[in-house]
C-alpha cells in the first residue's frame, strides 16, 4: 500500500529536482517561456483543485492574480514597503476577498456563478483603476527589485511544488472527498452531513491565495504595473482553457494542458499576433467537441482500450 | 424489537408555500425501534413532512426535535449530523464515485463518523447487508434500478442514523424486486432501527409498519396500527373519494 501511494510523490520529487536546474541551462528566451509555463501550471492546477471536482467554473483568477501584482506595486511605489513584505501580505488580502466573494456567490449555481465571477473580476479591475486615477495619482506603479528571471522561476517552482503537495494531500482528505460528493450532487452532499457552503468557500479561498501569490511573485517581471494590465480577464480564460485542455480529473492534468498551450500561444503571438483570441476560441471548441475530459482523459481512454 | 421511548417529536408543524398550505398543524411522535408509515393520497404533504425532518425544507411554524436536538431551524447538514438520514423519492446516486465510495460518502460527515480503512470496511459490510456484495467493483452506471435503491439505502445507513427516512423506497420495483425490497426493510426493522417510511404499497405498509399516520391535504386524519387506519372510513374516503 505505502510504496504504491508514495511512487507518484517520488516521481514528482524527481521532476521537481530536474526542473530546478532549468535556469542553469536555459538561455533568456527559453527561461522566459519556462517562467510563463510555471506561472500557468501553478494557476491552472490550483484553479482545478476547486473547479475540477465541484464543476464551478470560476473566472476570477485574473482578479486575484491582479491583486497580488497590484499590491506589490502599490506597496513598493507608494508606501516604501519591501517586495517580500508585500508578497507576503497580498495573498492574505486576496484570501479575505475570496471569502467575501465566496460567501456572496457560491449559493449561485451553474452559469450564474460563471457570469458573476467574470463580472466581479471586471468590477474589481475598474474599481481599482478608478481609485488609482482619482486618489492615488493617475500613474503606474514601479516594481524595482534585484530579482531576475531565475529567481522568479525558482519562487514559482516552490509555489508549484506547494500546490501539488497540497493537491496530493487534498485528494486523500475528507475535504477532497467532500468536494467530489458535492460536485456530483449538492443535495446528497448536504444530506450526508457536509457543510457545503463552508467547503466551497474554503477551496475558493485557497485558489484565491495561490493566484495572488503567483501575481505577487511575477510582479517584478513587469517593472511597471498598471491596474488595466495586471487585472487581465484574458488570464482568467487562459487558465480555465489550459486546465480543461489537460483535464481536471488528475492533479497533473492541468500541467499537460499548460505546456502545449503555452508553446502554441508563444508561436501564435510571435507569428500571428492578431490571432491570439481566435486561438483561444478554437482551443475551447476543440476541448468541448473533441476532448471533453482533456488530454488526461484521452490518455486514460487509450490505456483502458489497450488493456481491454 | 419492541418500540422504546419517543425520540422524534413533531409538534404542530405547518409548511406554507405562498398561499398553499402543504402541511397543516401536524403533530406526531416516533419511538425508538419503531417503523412508522406516513401514508396518504398524492400531494397530501407526505414528502413535504419528510423534507422538513431531513432539513431540506424549513417549517413555517411548529417544531421538530430529535433526541434533544432542535431540527426546526437547523441546516440540512446539521440535521444529518444530529442523526437523520434519508433516501430520495427519485433515487440519487453519485455517478462519478465508485459503488464503495457512494456508501462511504454516508459514513464520513454525518452522525457517526468513520474514515480511511475503517470507513471502507464498514461500507463494504453495509453493501453486503443490502445484498450488493457482488456489485462492489461494478461501475455505478451499470447498476439496475433496485441495485441503485440498495446502494442509496446503504449510504443512508452508513451514518448509523437515529432515524431513517425512506421516501417511497419501494416505488418503481417490479413484483419480484418488491418482495426482495420488503424483506430488506423488514430485516432493518428486525435490527431495531427507527424508520419513517412514505409508501403507497399497501402490502408493505401492512407487513412493515408498527404504526401509521395518515395525512390528507396536509392535515393528519388518522393514526394507529395499519389495520385500524386502513379500515377507518375517513381514510377510505380520502383515498377513494366520496362514495
Amino acid at each position: 500500500m505505502m510504496p504504491a501511494s508514495l511512487r507518484p510523490l517520488l516521481v514528482a520529487g524527481g521532476l521537481l529536482g530536474l526542473a530546478g536546474f532549468v535556469p542553469l541551462v536555459a538561455d533568456g528566451y527559453w527561461l522566459s517561456i519556462a517562467v510563463t509555463i510555471l506561472m500557468y501550471v501553478a494557476l491552472s492546477t490550483s484553479w482545478a483543485l476547486f473547479s475540477g471536482p465541484t464543476h464551478y467554473i470560476a473566472l476570477s483568477t485574473g482578479a486575484f492574480f491582479g491583486i497580488g501584482g497590484y499590491l506589490v506595486g502599490l506597496g513598493m511605489s507608494d508606501y516604501d514597503q519591501s517586495f517580500w513584505a508585500m508578497a507576503a501580505i497580498a495573498p492574505f488580502v486576496a484570501t479575505g476577498l475570496a471569502a467575501l466573494i465566496g460567501w456572496a456567490t457560491l449559493r449561485l449555481s451553474g452559469v450564474y456563478f460563471v457570469i458573476f465571477t467574470l463580472g466581479l473580476a471586471e468590477m474589481i479591475r475598474n474599481l481599482i483603476s478608478w481609485i488609482q486615477n482619482n486618489f492615488l495619482g493617475s500613474r503606474g506603479l514601479y516594481v524595482l527589485t534585484d530579482l531576475d528571471e531565475r529567481h522568479i522561476y525558482w519562487m514559482l517552482l516552490a509555489i508549484t511544488a506547494g500546490v501539488f503537495l497540497f493537491g496530493w494531500r487534498l485528494g486523500r482528505s475528507r475535504l477532497g472527498f467532500a468536494l467530489r460528493i458535492l460536485g456530483n450532487d449538492e443535495e446528497v452532499a448536504r444530506h450526508v452531513g457536509i457543510n457545503t457552503a463552508r467547503t466551497k468557500i474554503l477551496m475558493f479561498m485557497t485558489t484565491g491565495f495561490v493566484a495572488a501569490l503567483v501575481g505577487a511573485v511575477v510582479a517584478p517581471r513587469y517593472y511597471y504595473i498598471e491596474p488595466n494590465v495586471v487585472f487581465s480577464p484574458e488570464l482568467s480564460f487562459i487558465v480555465v482553457i489550459m486546465a480543461l485542455l489537460g483535464g481536471t480529473r488528475r492533479l497533473y492534468g492541468p500541467l499537460l494542458g499548460v505546456i502545449p498551450f503555452t508553446l502554441l500561444w508563444e508561436v501564435i503571438s510571435v507569428s500571428f499576433p492578431n490571432a491570439t483570441t481566435m486561438v483561444l476560441g478554437l482551443t475551447f471548441l476543440l476541448i468541448v467537441y473533441g476532448i471533453p475530459n482533456g488530454i488526461t482523459g484521452l490518455l486514460s481512454g487509450f490505456a483502458a482500450r489497450r488493456s481491454a | 424489537m419492541t418500540p422504546g421511548d419517543p425520540i422524534l417529536f413533531v409538534n404542530n408543524v405547518t409548511k406554507r408555500f405562498g398561499g398553499l398550505v402543504a402541511v397543516n398543524n401536524v403533530s406526531f411522535e416516533v419511538r425508538e425501534h419503531e417503523v412508522m408509515g406516513l401514508i396518504g393520497p398524492n400531494g397530501s404533504g407526505k414528502s413535504t413532512t419528510m423534507n422538513m425532518i431531513s432539513g431540506a425544507l424549513k417549517a413555517t411554524s411548529g417544531s421538530i426535535t430529535l433526541k434533544g436536538h432542535d431540527l426546526t431551524r437547523a441546516k440540512t447538514f446539521e440535521n444529518a449530523r444530529f442523526g437523520v438520514s434519508r433516501t430520495f423519492q427519485l433515487v440519487r446516486i453519485l455517478p462519478e464515485l465508485s459503488v464503495l465510495e457512494n456508501v462511504i460518502a454516508g459514513a464520513v460527515f454525518g452522525h457517526k463518523r468513520r474514515w480511511g480503512a475503517e470507513a471502507e470496511a464498514f461500507a463494504a459490510g453495509l453493501l453486503e447487508r443490502v445484498g450488493l456484495a457482488e456489485r462492489i467493483t461494478a461501475p455505478v452506471g451499470s447498476l439496475t434500478y433496485i441495485d441503485q435503491k440498495r446502494l442509496e439505502l446503504a449510504r443512508a445507513l452508513a451514518g448509523e442514523p437515529s432515524v431513517l427516512l425512506l421516501d417511497e423506497w419501494l416505488a418503481g420495483l417490479n413484483p419480484s424486486e418488491l418482495k426482495v425490497g420488503i424483506d430488506l426493510v423488514a430485516s432493518l426493522r428486525q435490527e431495531g432501527r427507527t424508520i419513517i417510511l412514505v409508501e403507497h404499497v399497501m402490502d408493505a405498509i401492512r407487513s412493515l409498519c408498527d404504526r401509521c399516520l395518515v395525512i390528507n391535504s396536509g392535515t393528519k386524519i388518522a393514526e394507529g396500527t395499519p389495520d385500524a387506519v386502513l379500515s377507518d372510513p375517513d381514510v377510505i374516503r380520502a383515498y377513494l373519494g366520496e362514495g
